[in-house]
């Protein structure tokens, strides 16, 4: 990161500028570079193991896709971060550990709550609540027990910006937050998530519920976010793995198949596997 | 056969097709049978209270009925050629109630009020005011400025009467030297509803607010806090099962609990916490619902942002089920107000001289009784003798009580459409 700063602005940054390293390599360089690091983790619902011995690190301020076919563990992974997992009954992790900024997130003095003001969350399904796109947008803040008005707005209008709806939206702030399109709720529930300024941001199949349309105006939106915020996206579809995201990790029955660069994965995967999934030969 | 080789399509009797049309008018008849045992009973109930409760003359409803304590009809016949001493203010209402009867008025005499030092009147003929001031018992009473008349009157012929019991002792202790003909009661065929419509009323709202307060928070703790599990699914078995079990059984437990152990008399404390777990299954039973319909990504979308679970609860969960606790707090409404197997032991008095909220301090206000519209219907209907006169009462009870009913139903219906409005998704 320290290096991208000194590059001139109008040239455009590659992937490479910024983050140089090989994702196994192990060294300080590669521990500051990085967001949430993921050692050896298992995970299961219950009596049913989710998660085995996964490891990787997310690179700090890239975008970084998981793919894989349904079921094998993208999502609970992604869930994991921010401990939206807590919410049901049963799950537990049986070893290893999920670090953001070398604190382990599951360790007993970590609280769920001032975690998830740092990692943010956009999920499958927008999720609006059914109160105005002001109220939604000042959510986390009004939480937080800021009620500040001029602090709000300026709030609504920056996070408007930042998810490109405030040119749609800026006229109707009091209007029902459902009364907006599929496209613009999830860019809603993308500012919503921004408002609190959170360092990550996870999205759940953002684009899963869209058309085409309001799937390119929310990919060129995380592109756009990934100068502020490290993101990570489930995603389904290979082709927008392989449009927006700097790495790309593949996942199949729970384990961690391939985790790479998104170049290398989509044109010359190491494993048989992630060829074969890739290239639609199953999944 | 040659039909049907020219018409392949053509319908033929067969078992199903019979099955299917007699299937049919059952289905049909049933729907009817009901929709006709129902409206008999509106239409029953309609006329013959509308009857009670609205006149034909203004203001076009009967007030007293409405406004006044039940009171023993007293029915008697008056000789003619006597005169008759009444107050005034009785005789207007006196010959209101009797407008068959033909009054002959003789003109007025004035009264005195004399008051005691306690604040207890009495009233004399004006022409008696000097001896009163004389006699030892009313020493120490002054005399009030009121002026009060008595009306004079007679009939011409031997005259069948029917008045409140209050009126007939008046009438009864005015004219000593006059003995009517003949002379029956009929206890609370006169006077009105008042206390009972209160009653009701204060039952209803406090037991509701008292299950509304429970019902919520045992369903937040079911639906939001609880695992799964044995023990909680036995809790919700429970509270399932409590639905089943008969009023009378509410009330013999209220009773034993509340009014005895608990020493709360038979009062409103214990009829209100007696019907209000009476109907505590069906509030917690709805809630619950209503909780599990608002969507999982409410939650998860106010607790991705740093939301408690409280927060998450009170801000993006309660606001968004509360239409549909509202509904199960109607037919909640709808089950306790109608409740006198469990009021009987616990609440409802058969006839009380004060309003609720009439007494020396403010604890008399919770651990008294009080009327009830069931428990006055049950009373008129079942424990007194019947004739054409209670059951003018009883179906005027009835009506009111329907209405009052409806009227708190709808108070909860427009609630929940309003806020139905607010919070759509």
């Amino acid at each position: 990161m320290s290096e991208s700063k000194e590059k001139p602005n109008e040239k455009k940054q590659t992937t490479e500028d910024r983050y140089p390293f090989d994702p196994a390599e192990n060294s300080a360089e590669t521990a500051a570079a990085t967001a949430i690091e993921v050692e050896t983790l298992d995970f299961s619902y219950g009596s049913s193991k989710a998660l085995h011995d996964i490891s990787l690190k997310i690179p700090k301020g890239l975008v970084t896709s998981f793919i894989g076919p349904s079921g094998c563990g993208k999502s609970t992974l992604l869930r994991c971060f921010n401990r939206m997992n807590d919410l049901i009954d049963g799950t537990v992790v049986n070893k290893g550990k999920i670090k953001i900024h070398g604190v382990d997130i599951y360790s007993k003095e970590v609280d769920a709550i001032e975690l998830r003001k740092r990692v943010g969350m956009v999920f499958q399904k927008s999720n609006p609540f059914p109160k105005s796109i002001y109220e939604n947008i000042v959510y986390g803040l009004r939480l937080q027990g800021i009620n500040d008005k001029k602090v709000l707005d300026e709030v609504v209008e920056k996070s408007l910006r930042g998810a490109a709806l405030w040119d749609e939206a800026k006229d109707r702030l009091d209007d029902h937050a459902t009364s907006l399109s599929g496209g613009q709720m999830q860019r809603l529930c993308i500012a919503r998530a921004i408002a609190v300024e959170p360092e990550i941001i996870l999205m759940d199949e953002p684009c899963s519920a869209l058309d085409p349309i309001a799937t390119m105006k929310v990919e060129e939106l995380i592109d756009e976010l990934k100068k502020k915020y490290t993101i990570v996206i489930v995603t389904h579809n290979m082709q927008q793995a392989g449009r927006c995201s700097d790495f790309t990790a593949f996942f199949y029955l729970g384990k961690l198949i391939e985790f790479d660069r998104t170049e290398k994965i989509f044109t010359n995967p190491a494993k048989q596997q992630t060829e074969d999934y890739i290239t639609g030969r199953f999944g | 056969m040659q039909d049907t080789k020219q018409n392949p399509f053509l319908k033929r009797p067969s078992k199903a097709s019979r099955i299917e049309a007699a299937g049919f008018w059952l289905f049909r008849l049933a729907t009817y049978l009901i929709v006709a045992a129902a409206g008999y009973i509106f239409l029953d109930i309609g006329i013959k209270g509308g009857a009670v409760i609205f006149k034909l003359t203004p203001p076009f409803v009967n007030v007293p009925f409405l406004t006044e304590w039940p009171e023993t009809l007293d029915i008697f016949k008056m000789p003619a050629n006597q005169d008759i001493k009444l107050e005034t203010p009785f005789y207007e209402r006196f010959k209101k109630e009797n407008p068959e009867a033909v009054f002959q008025e003789k003109g007025t005499v004035d009264l005195v009020v004399f008051q005691s030092p306690e604040g207890v009147t009495h009233k004399v003929l004006a022409s008696n005011k000097e001896s009163t001031l004389a006699d030892p018992a009313f020493q120490g009473w002054k005399v009030l400025p009121d002026k009060s008349t008595m009306q004079i009157f007679s009939f011409a012929k031997d005259t069948e009467l029917k008045v409140g019991n209050t009126i007939f002792r008046s009438i009864a202790a005015n004219n000593l030297e006059v003995v009517p003909l003949e002379h029956k009661t009929q206890v609370y065929a006169a006077g009105g509803i008042y206390p009972a419509i209160v009653g009701t009323v204060l039952l209803v709202v406090g037991a509701m607010i008292i299950a509304l307060t429970l019902g919520i928070l045992c369903a937040t703790y079911l639906s939001e806090y609880s695992r799964s599990g044995p023990i909680i699914n036995f809790i919700r078995l429970s509270i399932m099962n409590l639905a089943g079990v008969p009023s009378i059984v509410f009330g013999m437990w209220g009773y034993a609990m509340f009014v005895l152990l608990f020493g709360w008399n038979v009062s409103l404390m214990a009829g209100w916490f007696t019907l209000a777990f009476m109907v505590l299954p069906i509030v917690i039973t709805g809630s619950e619902e209503s909780l599990r319909a608002v969507p999982q990504g409410f939650r998860e979308g106010s607790l991705a942002l740093g939301a408690t679970k409280w927060q998450t609860i009170y801000k993006n969960v309660l606001p968004y089920a509360l239409p549909g606790i509202l509904t199960s707090s109607i037919m909640g409404i709808a089950r306790i107000a109608g409740e006198t197997a469990a009021i009987m032991f616990t609440a409802a008095f058969v006839v009380r001289d004060e309003l609720p909220w009439q007494v020396k301090q403010l604890t008399d206000f919770f651990f008294n009784g009080v009327m009830a519209l069931p428990y006055h219907i049950f009373v008129v209907s079942a424990r007194v003798p019947q004739n054409e006169y209670t059951g003018k009462v009883q179906y005027g009870t009835a009506f009111v009580f329907m209405v009052i009913v409806l009227a708190i139903a709808l108070t909860s219906i427009l609630t929940r459409s309003h806020v139905r409005k607010k919070y759509k998704w």
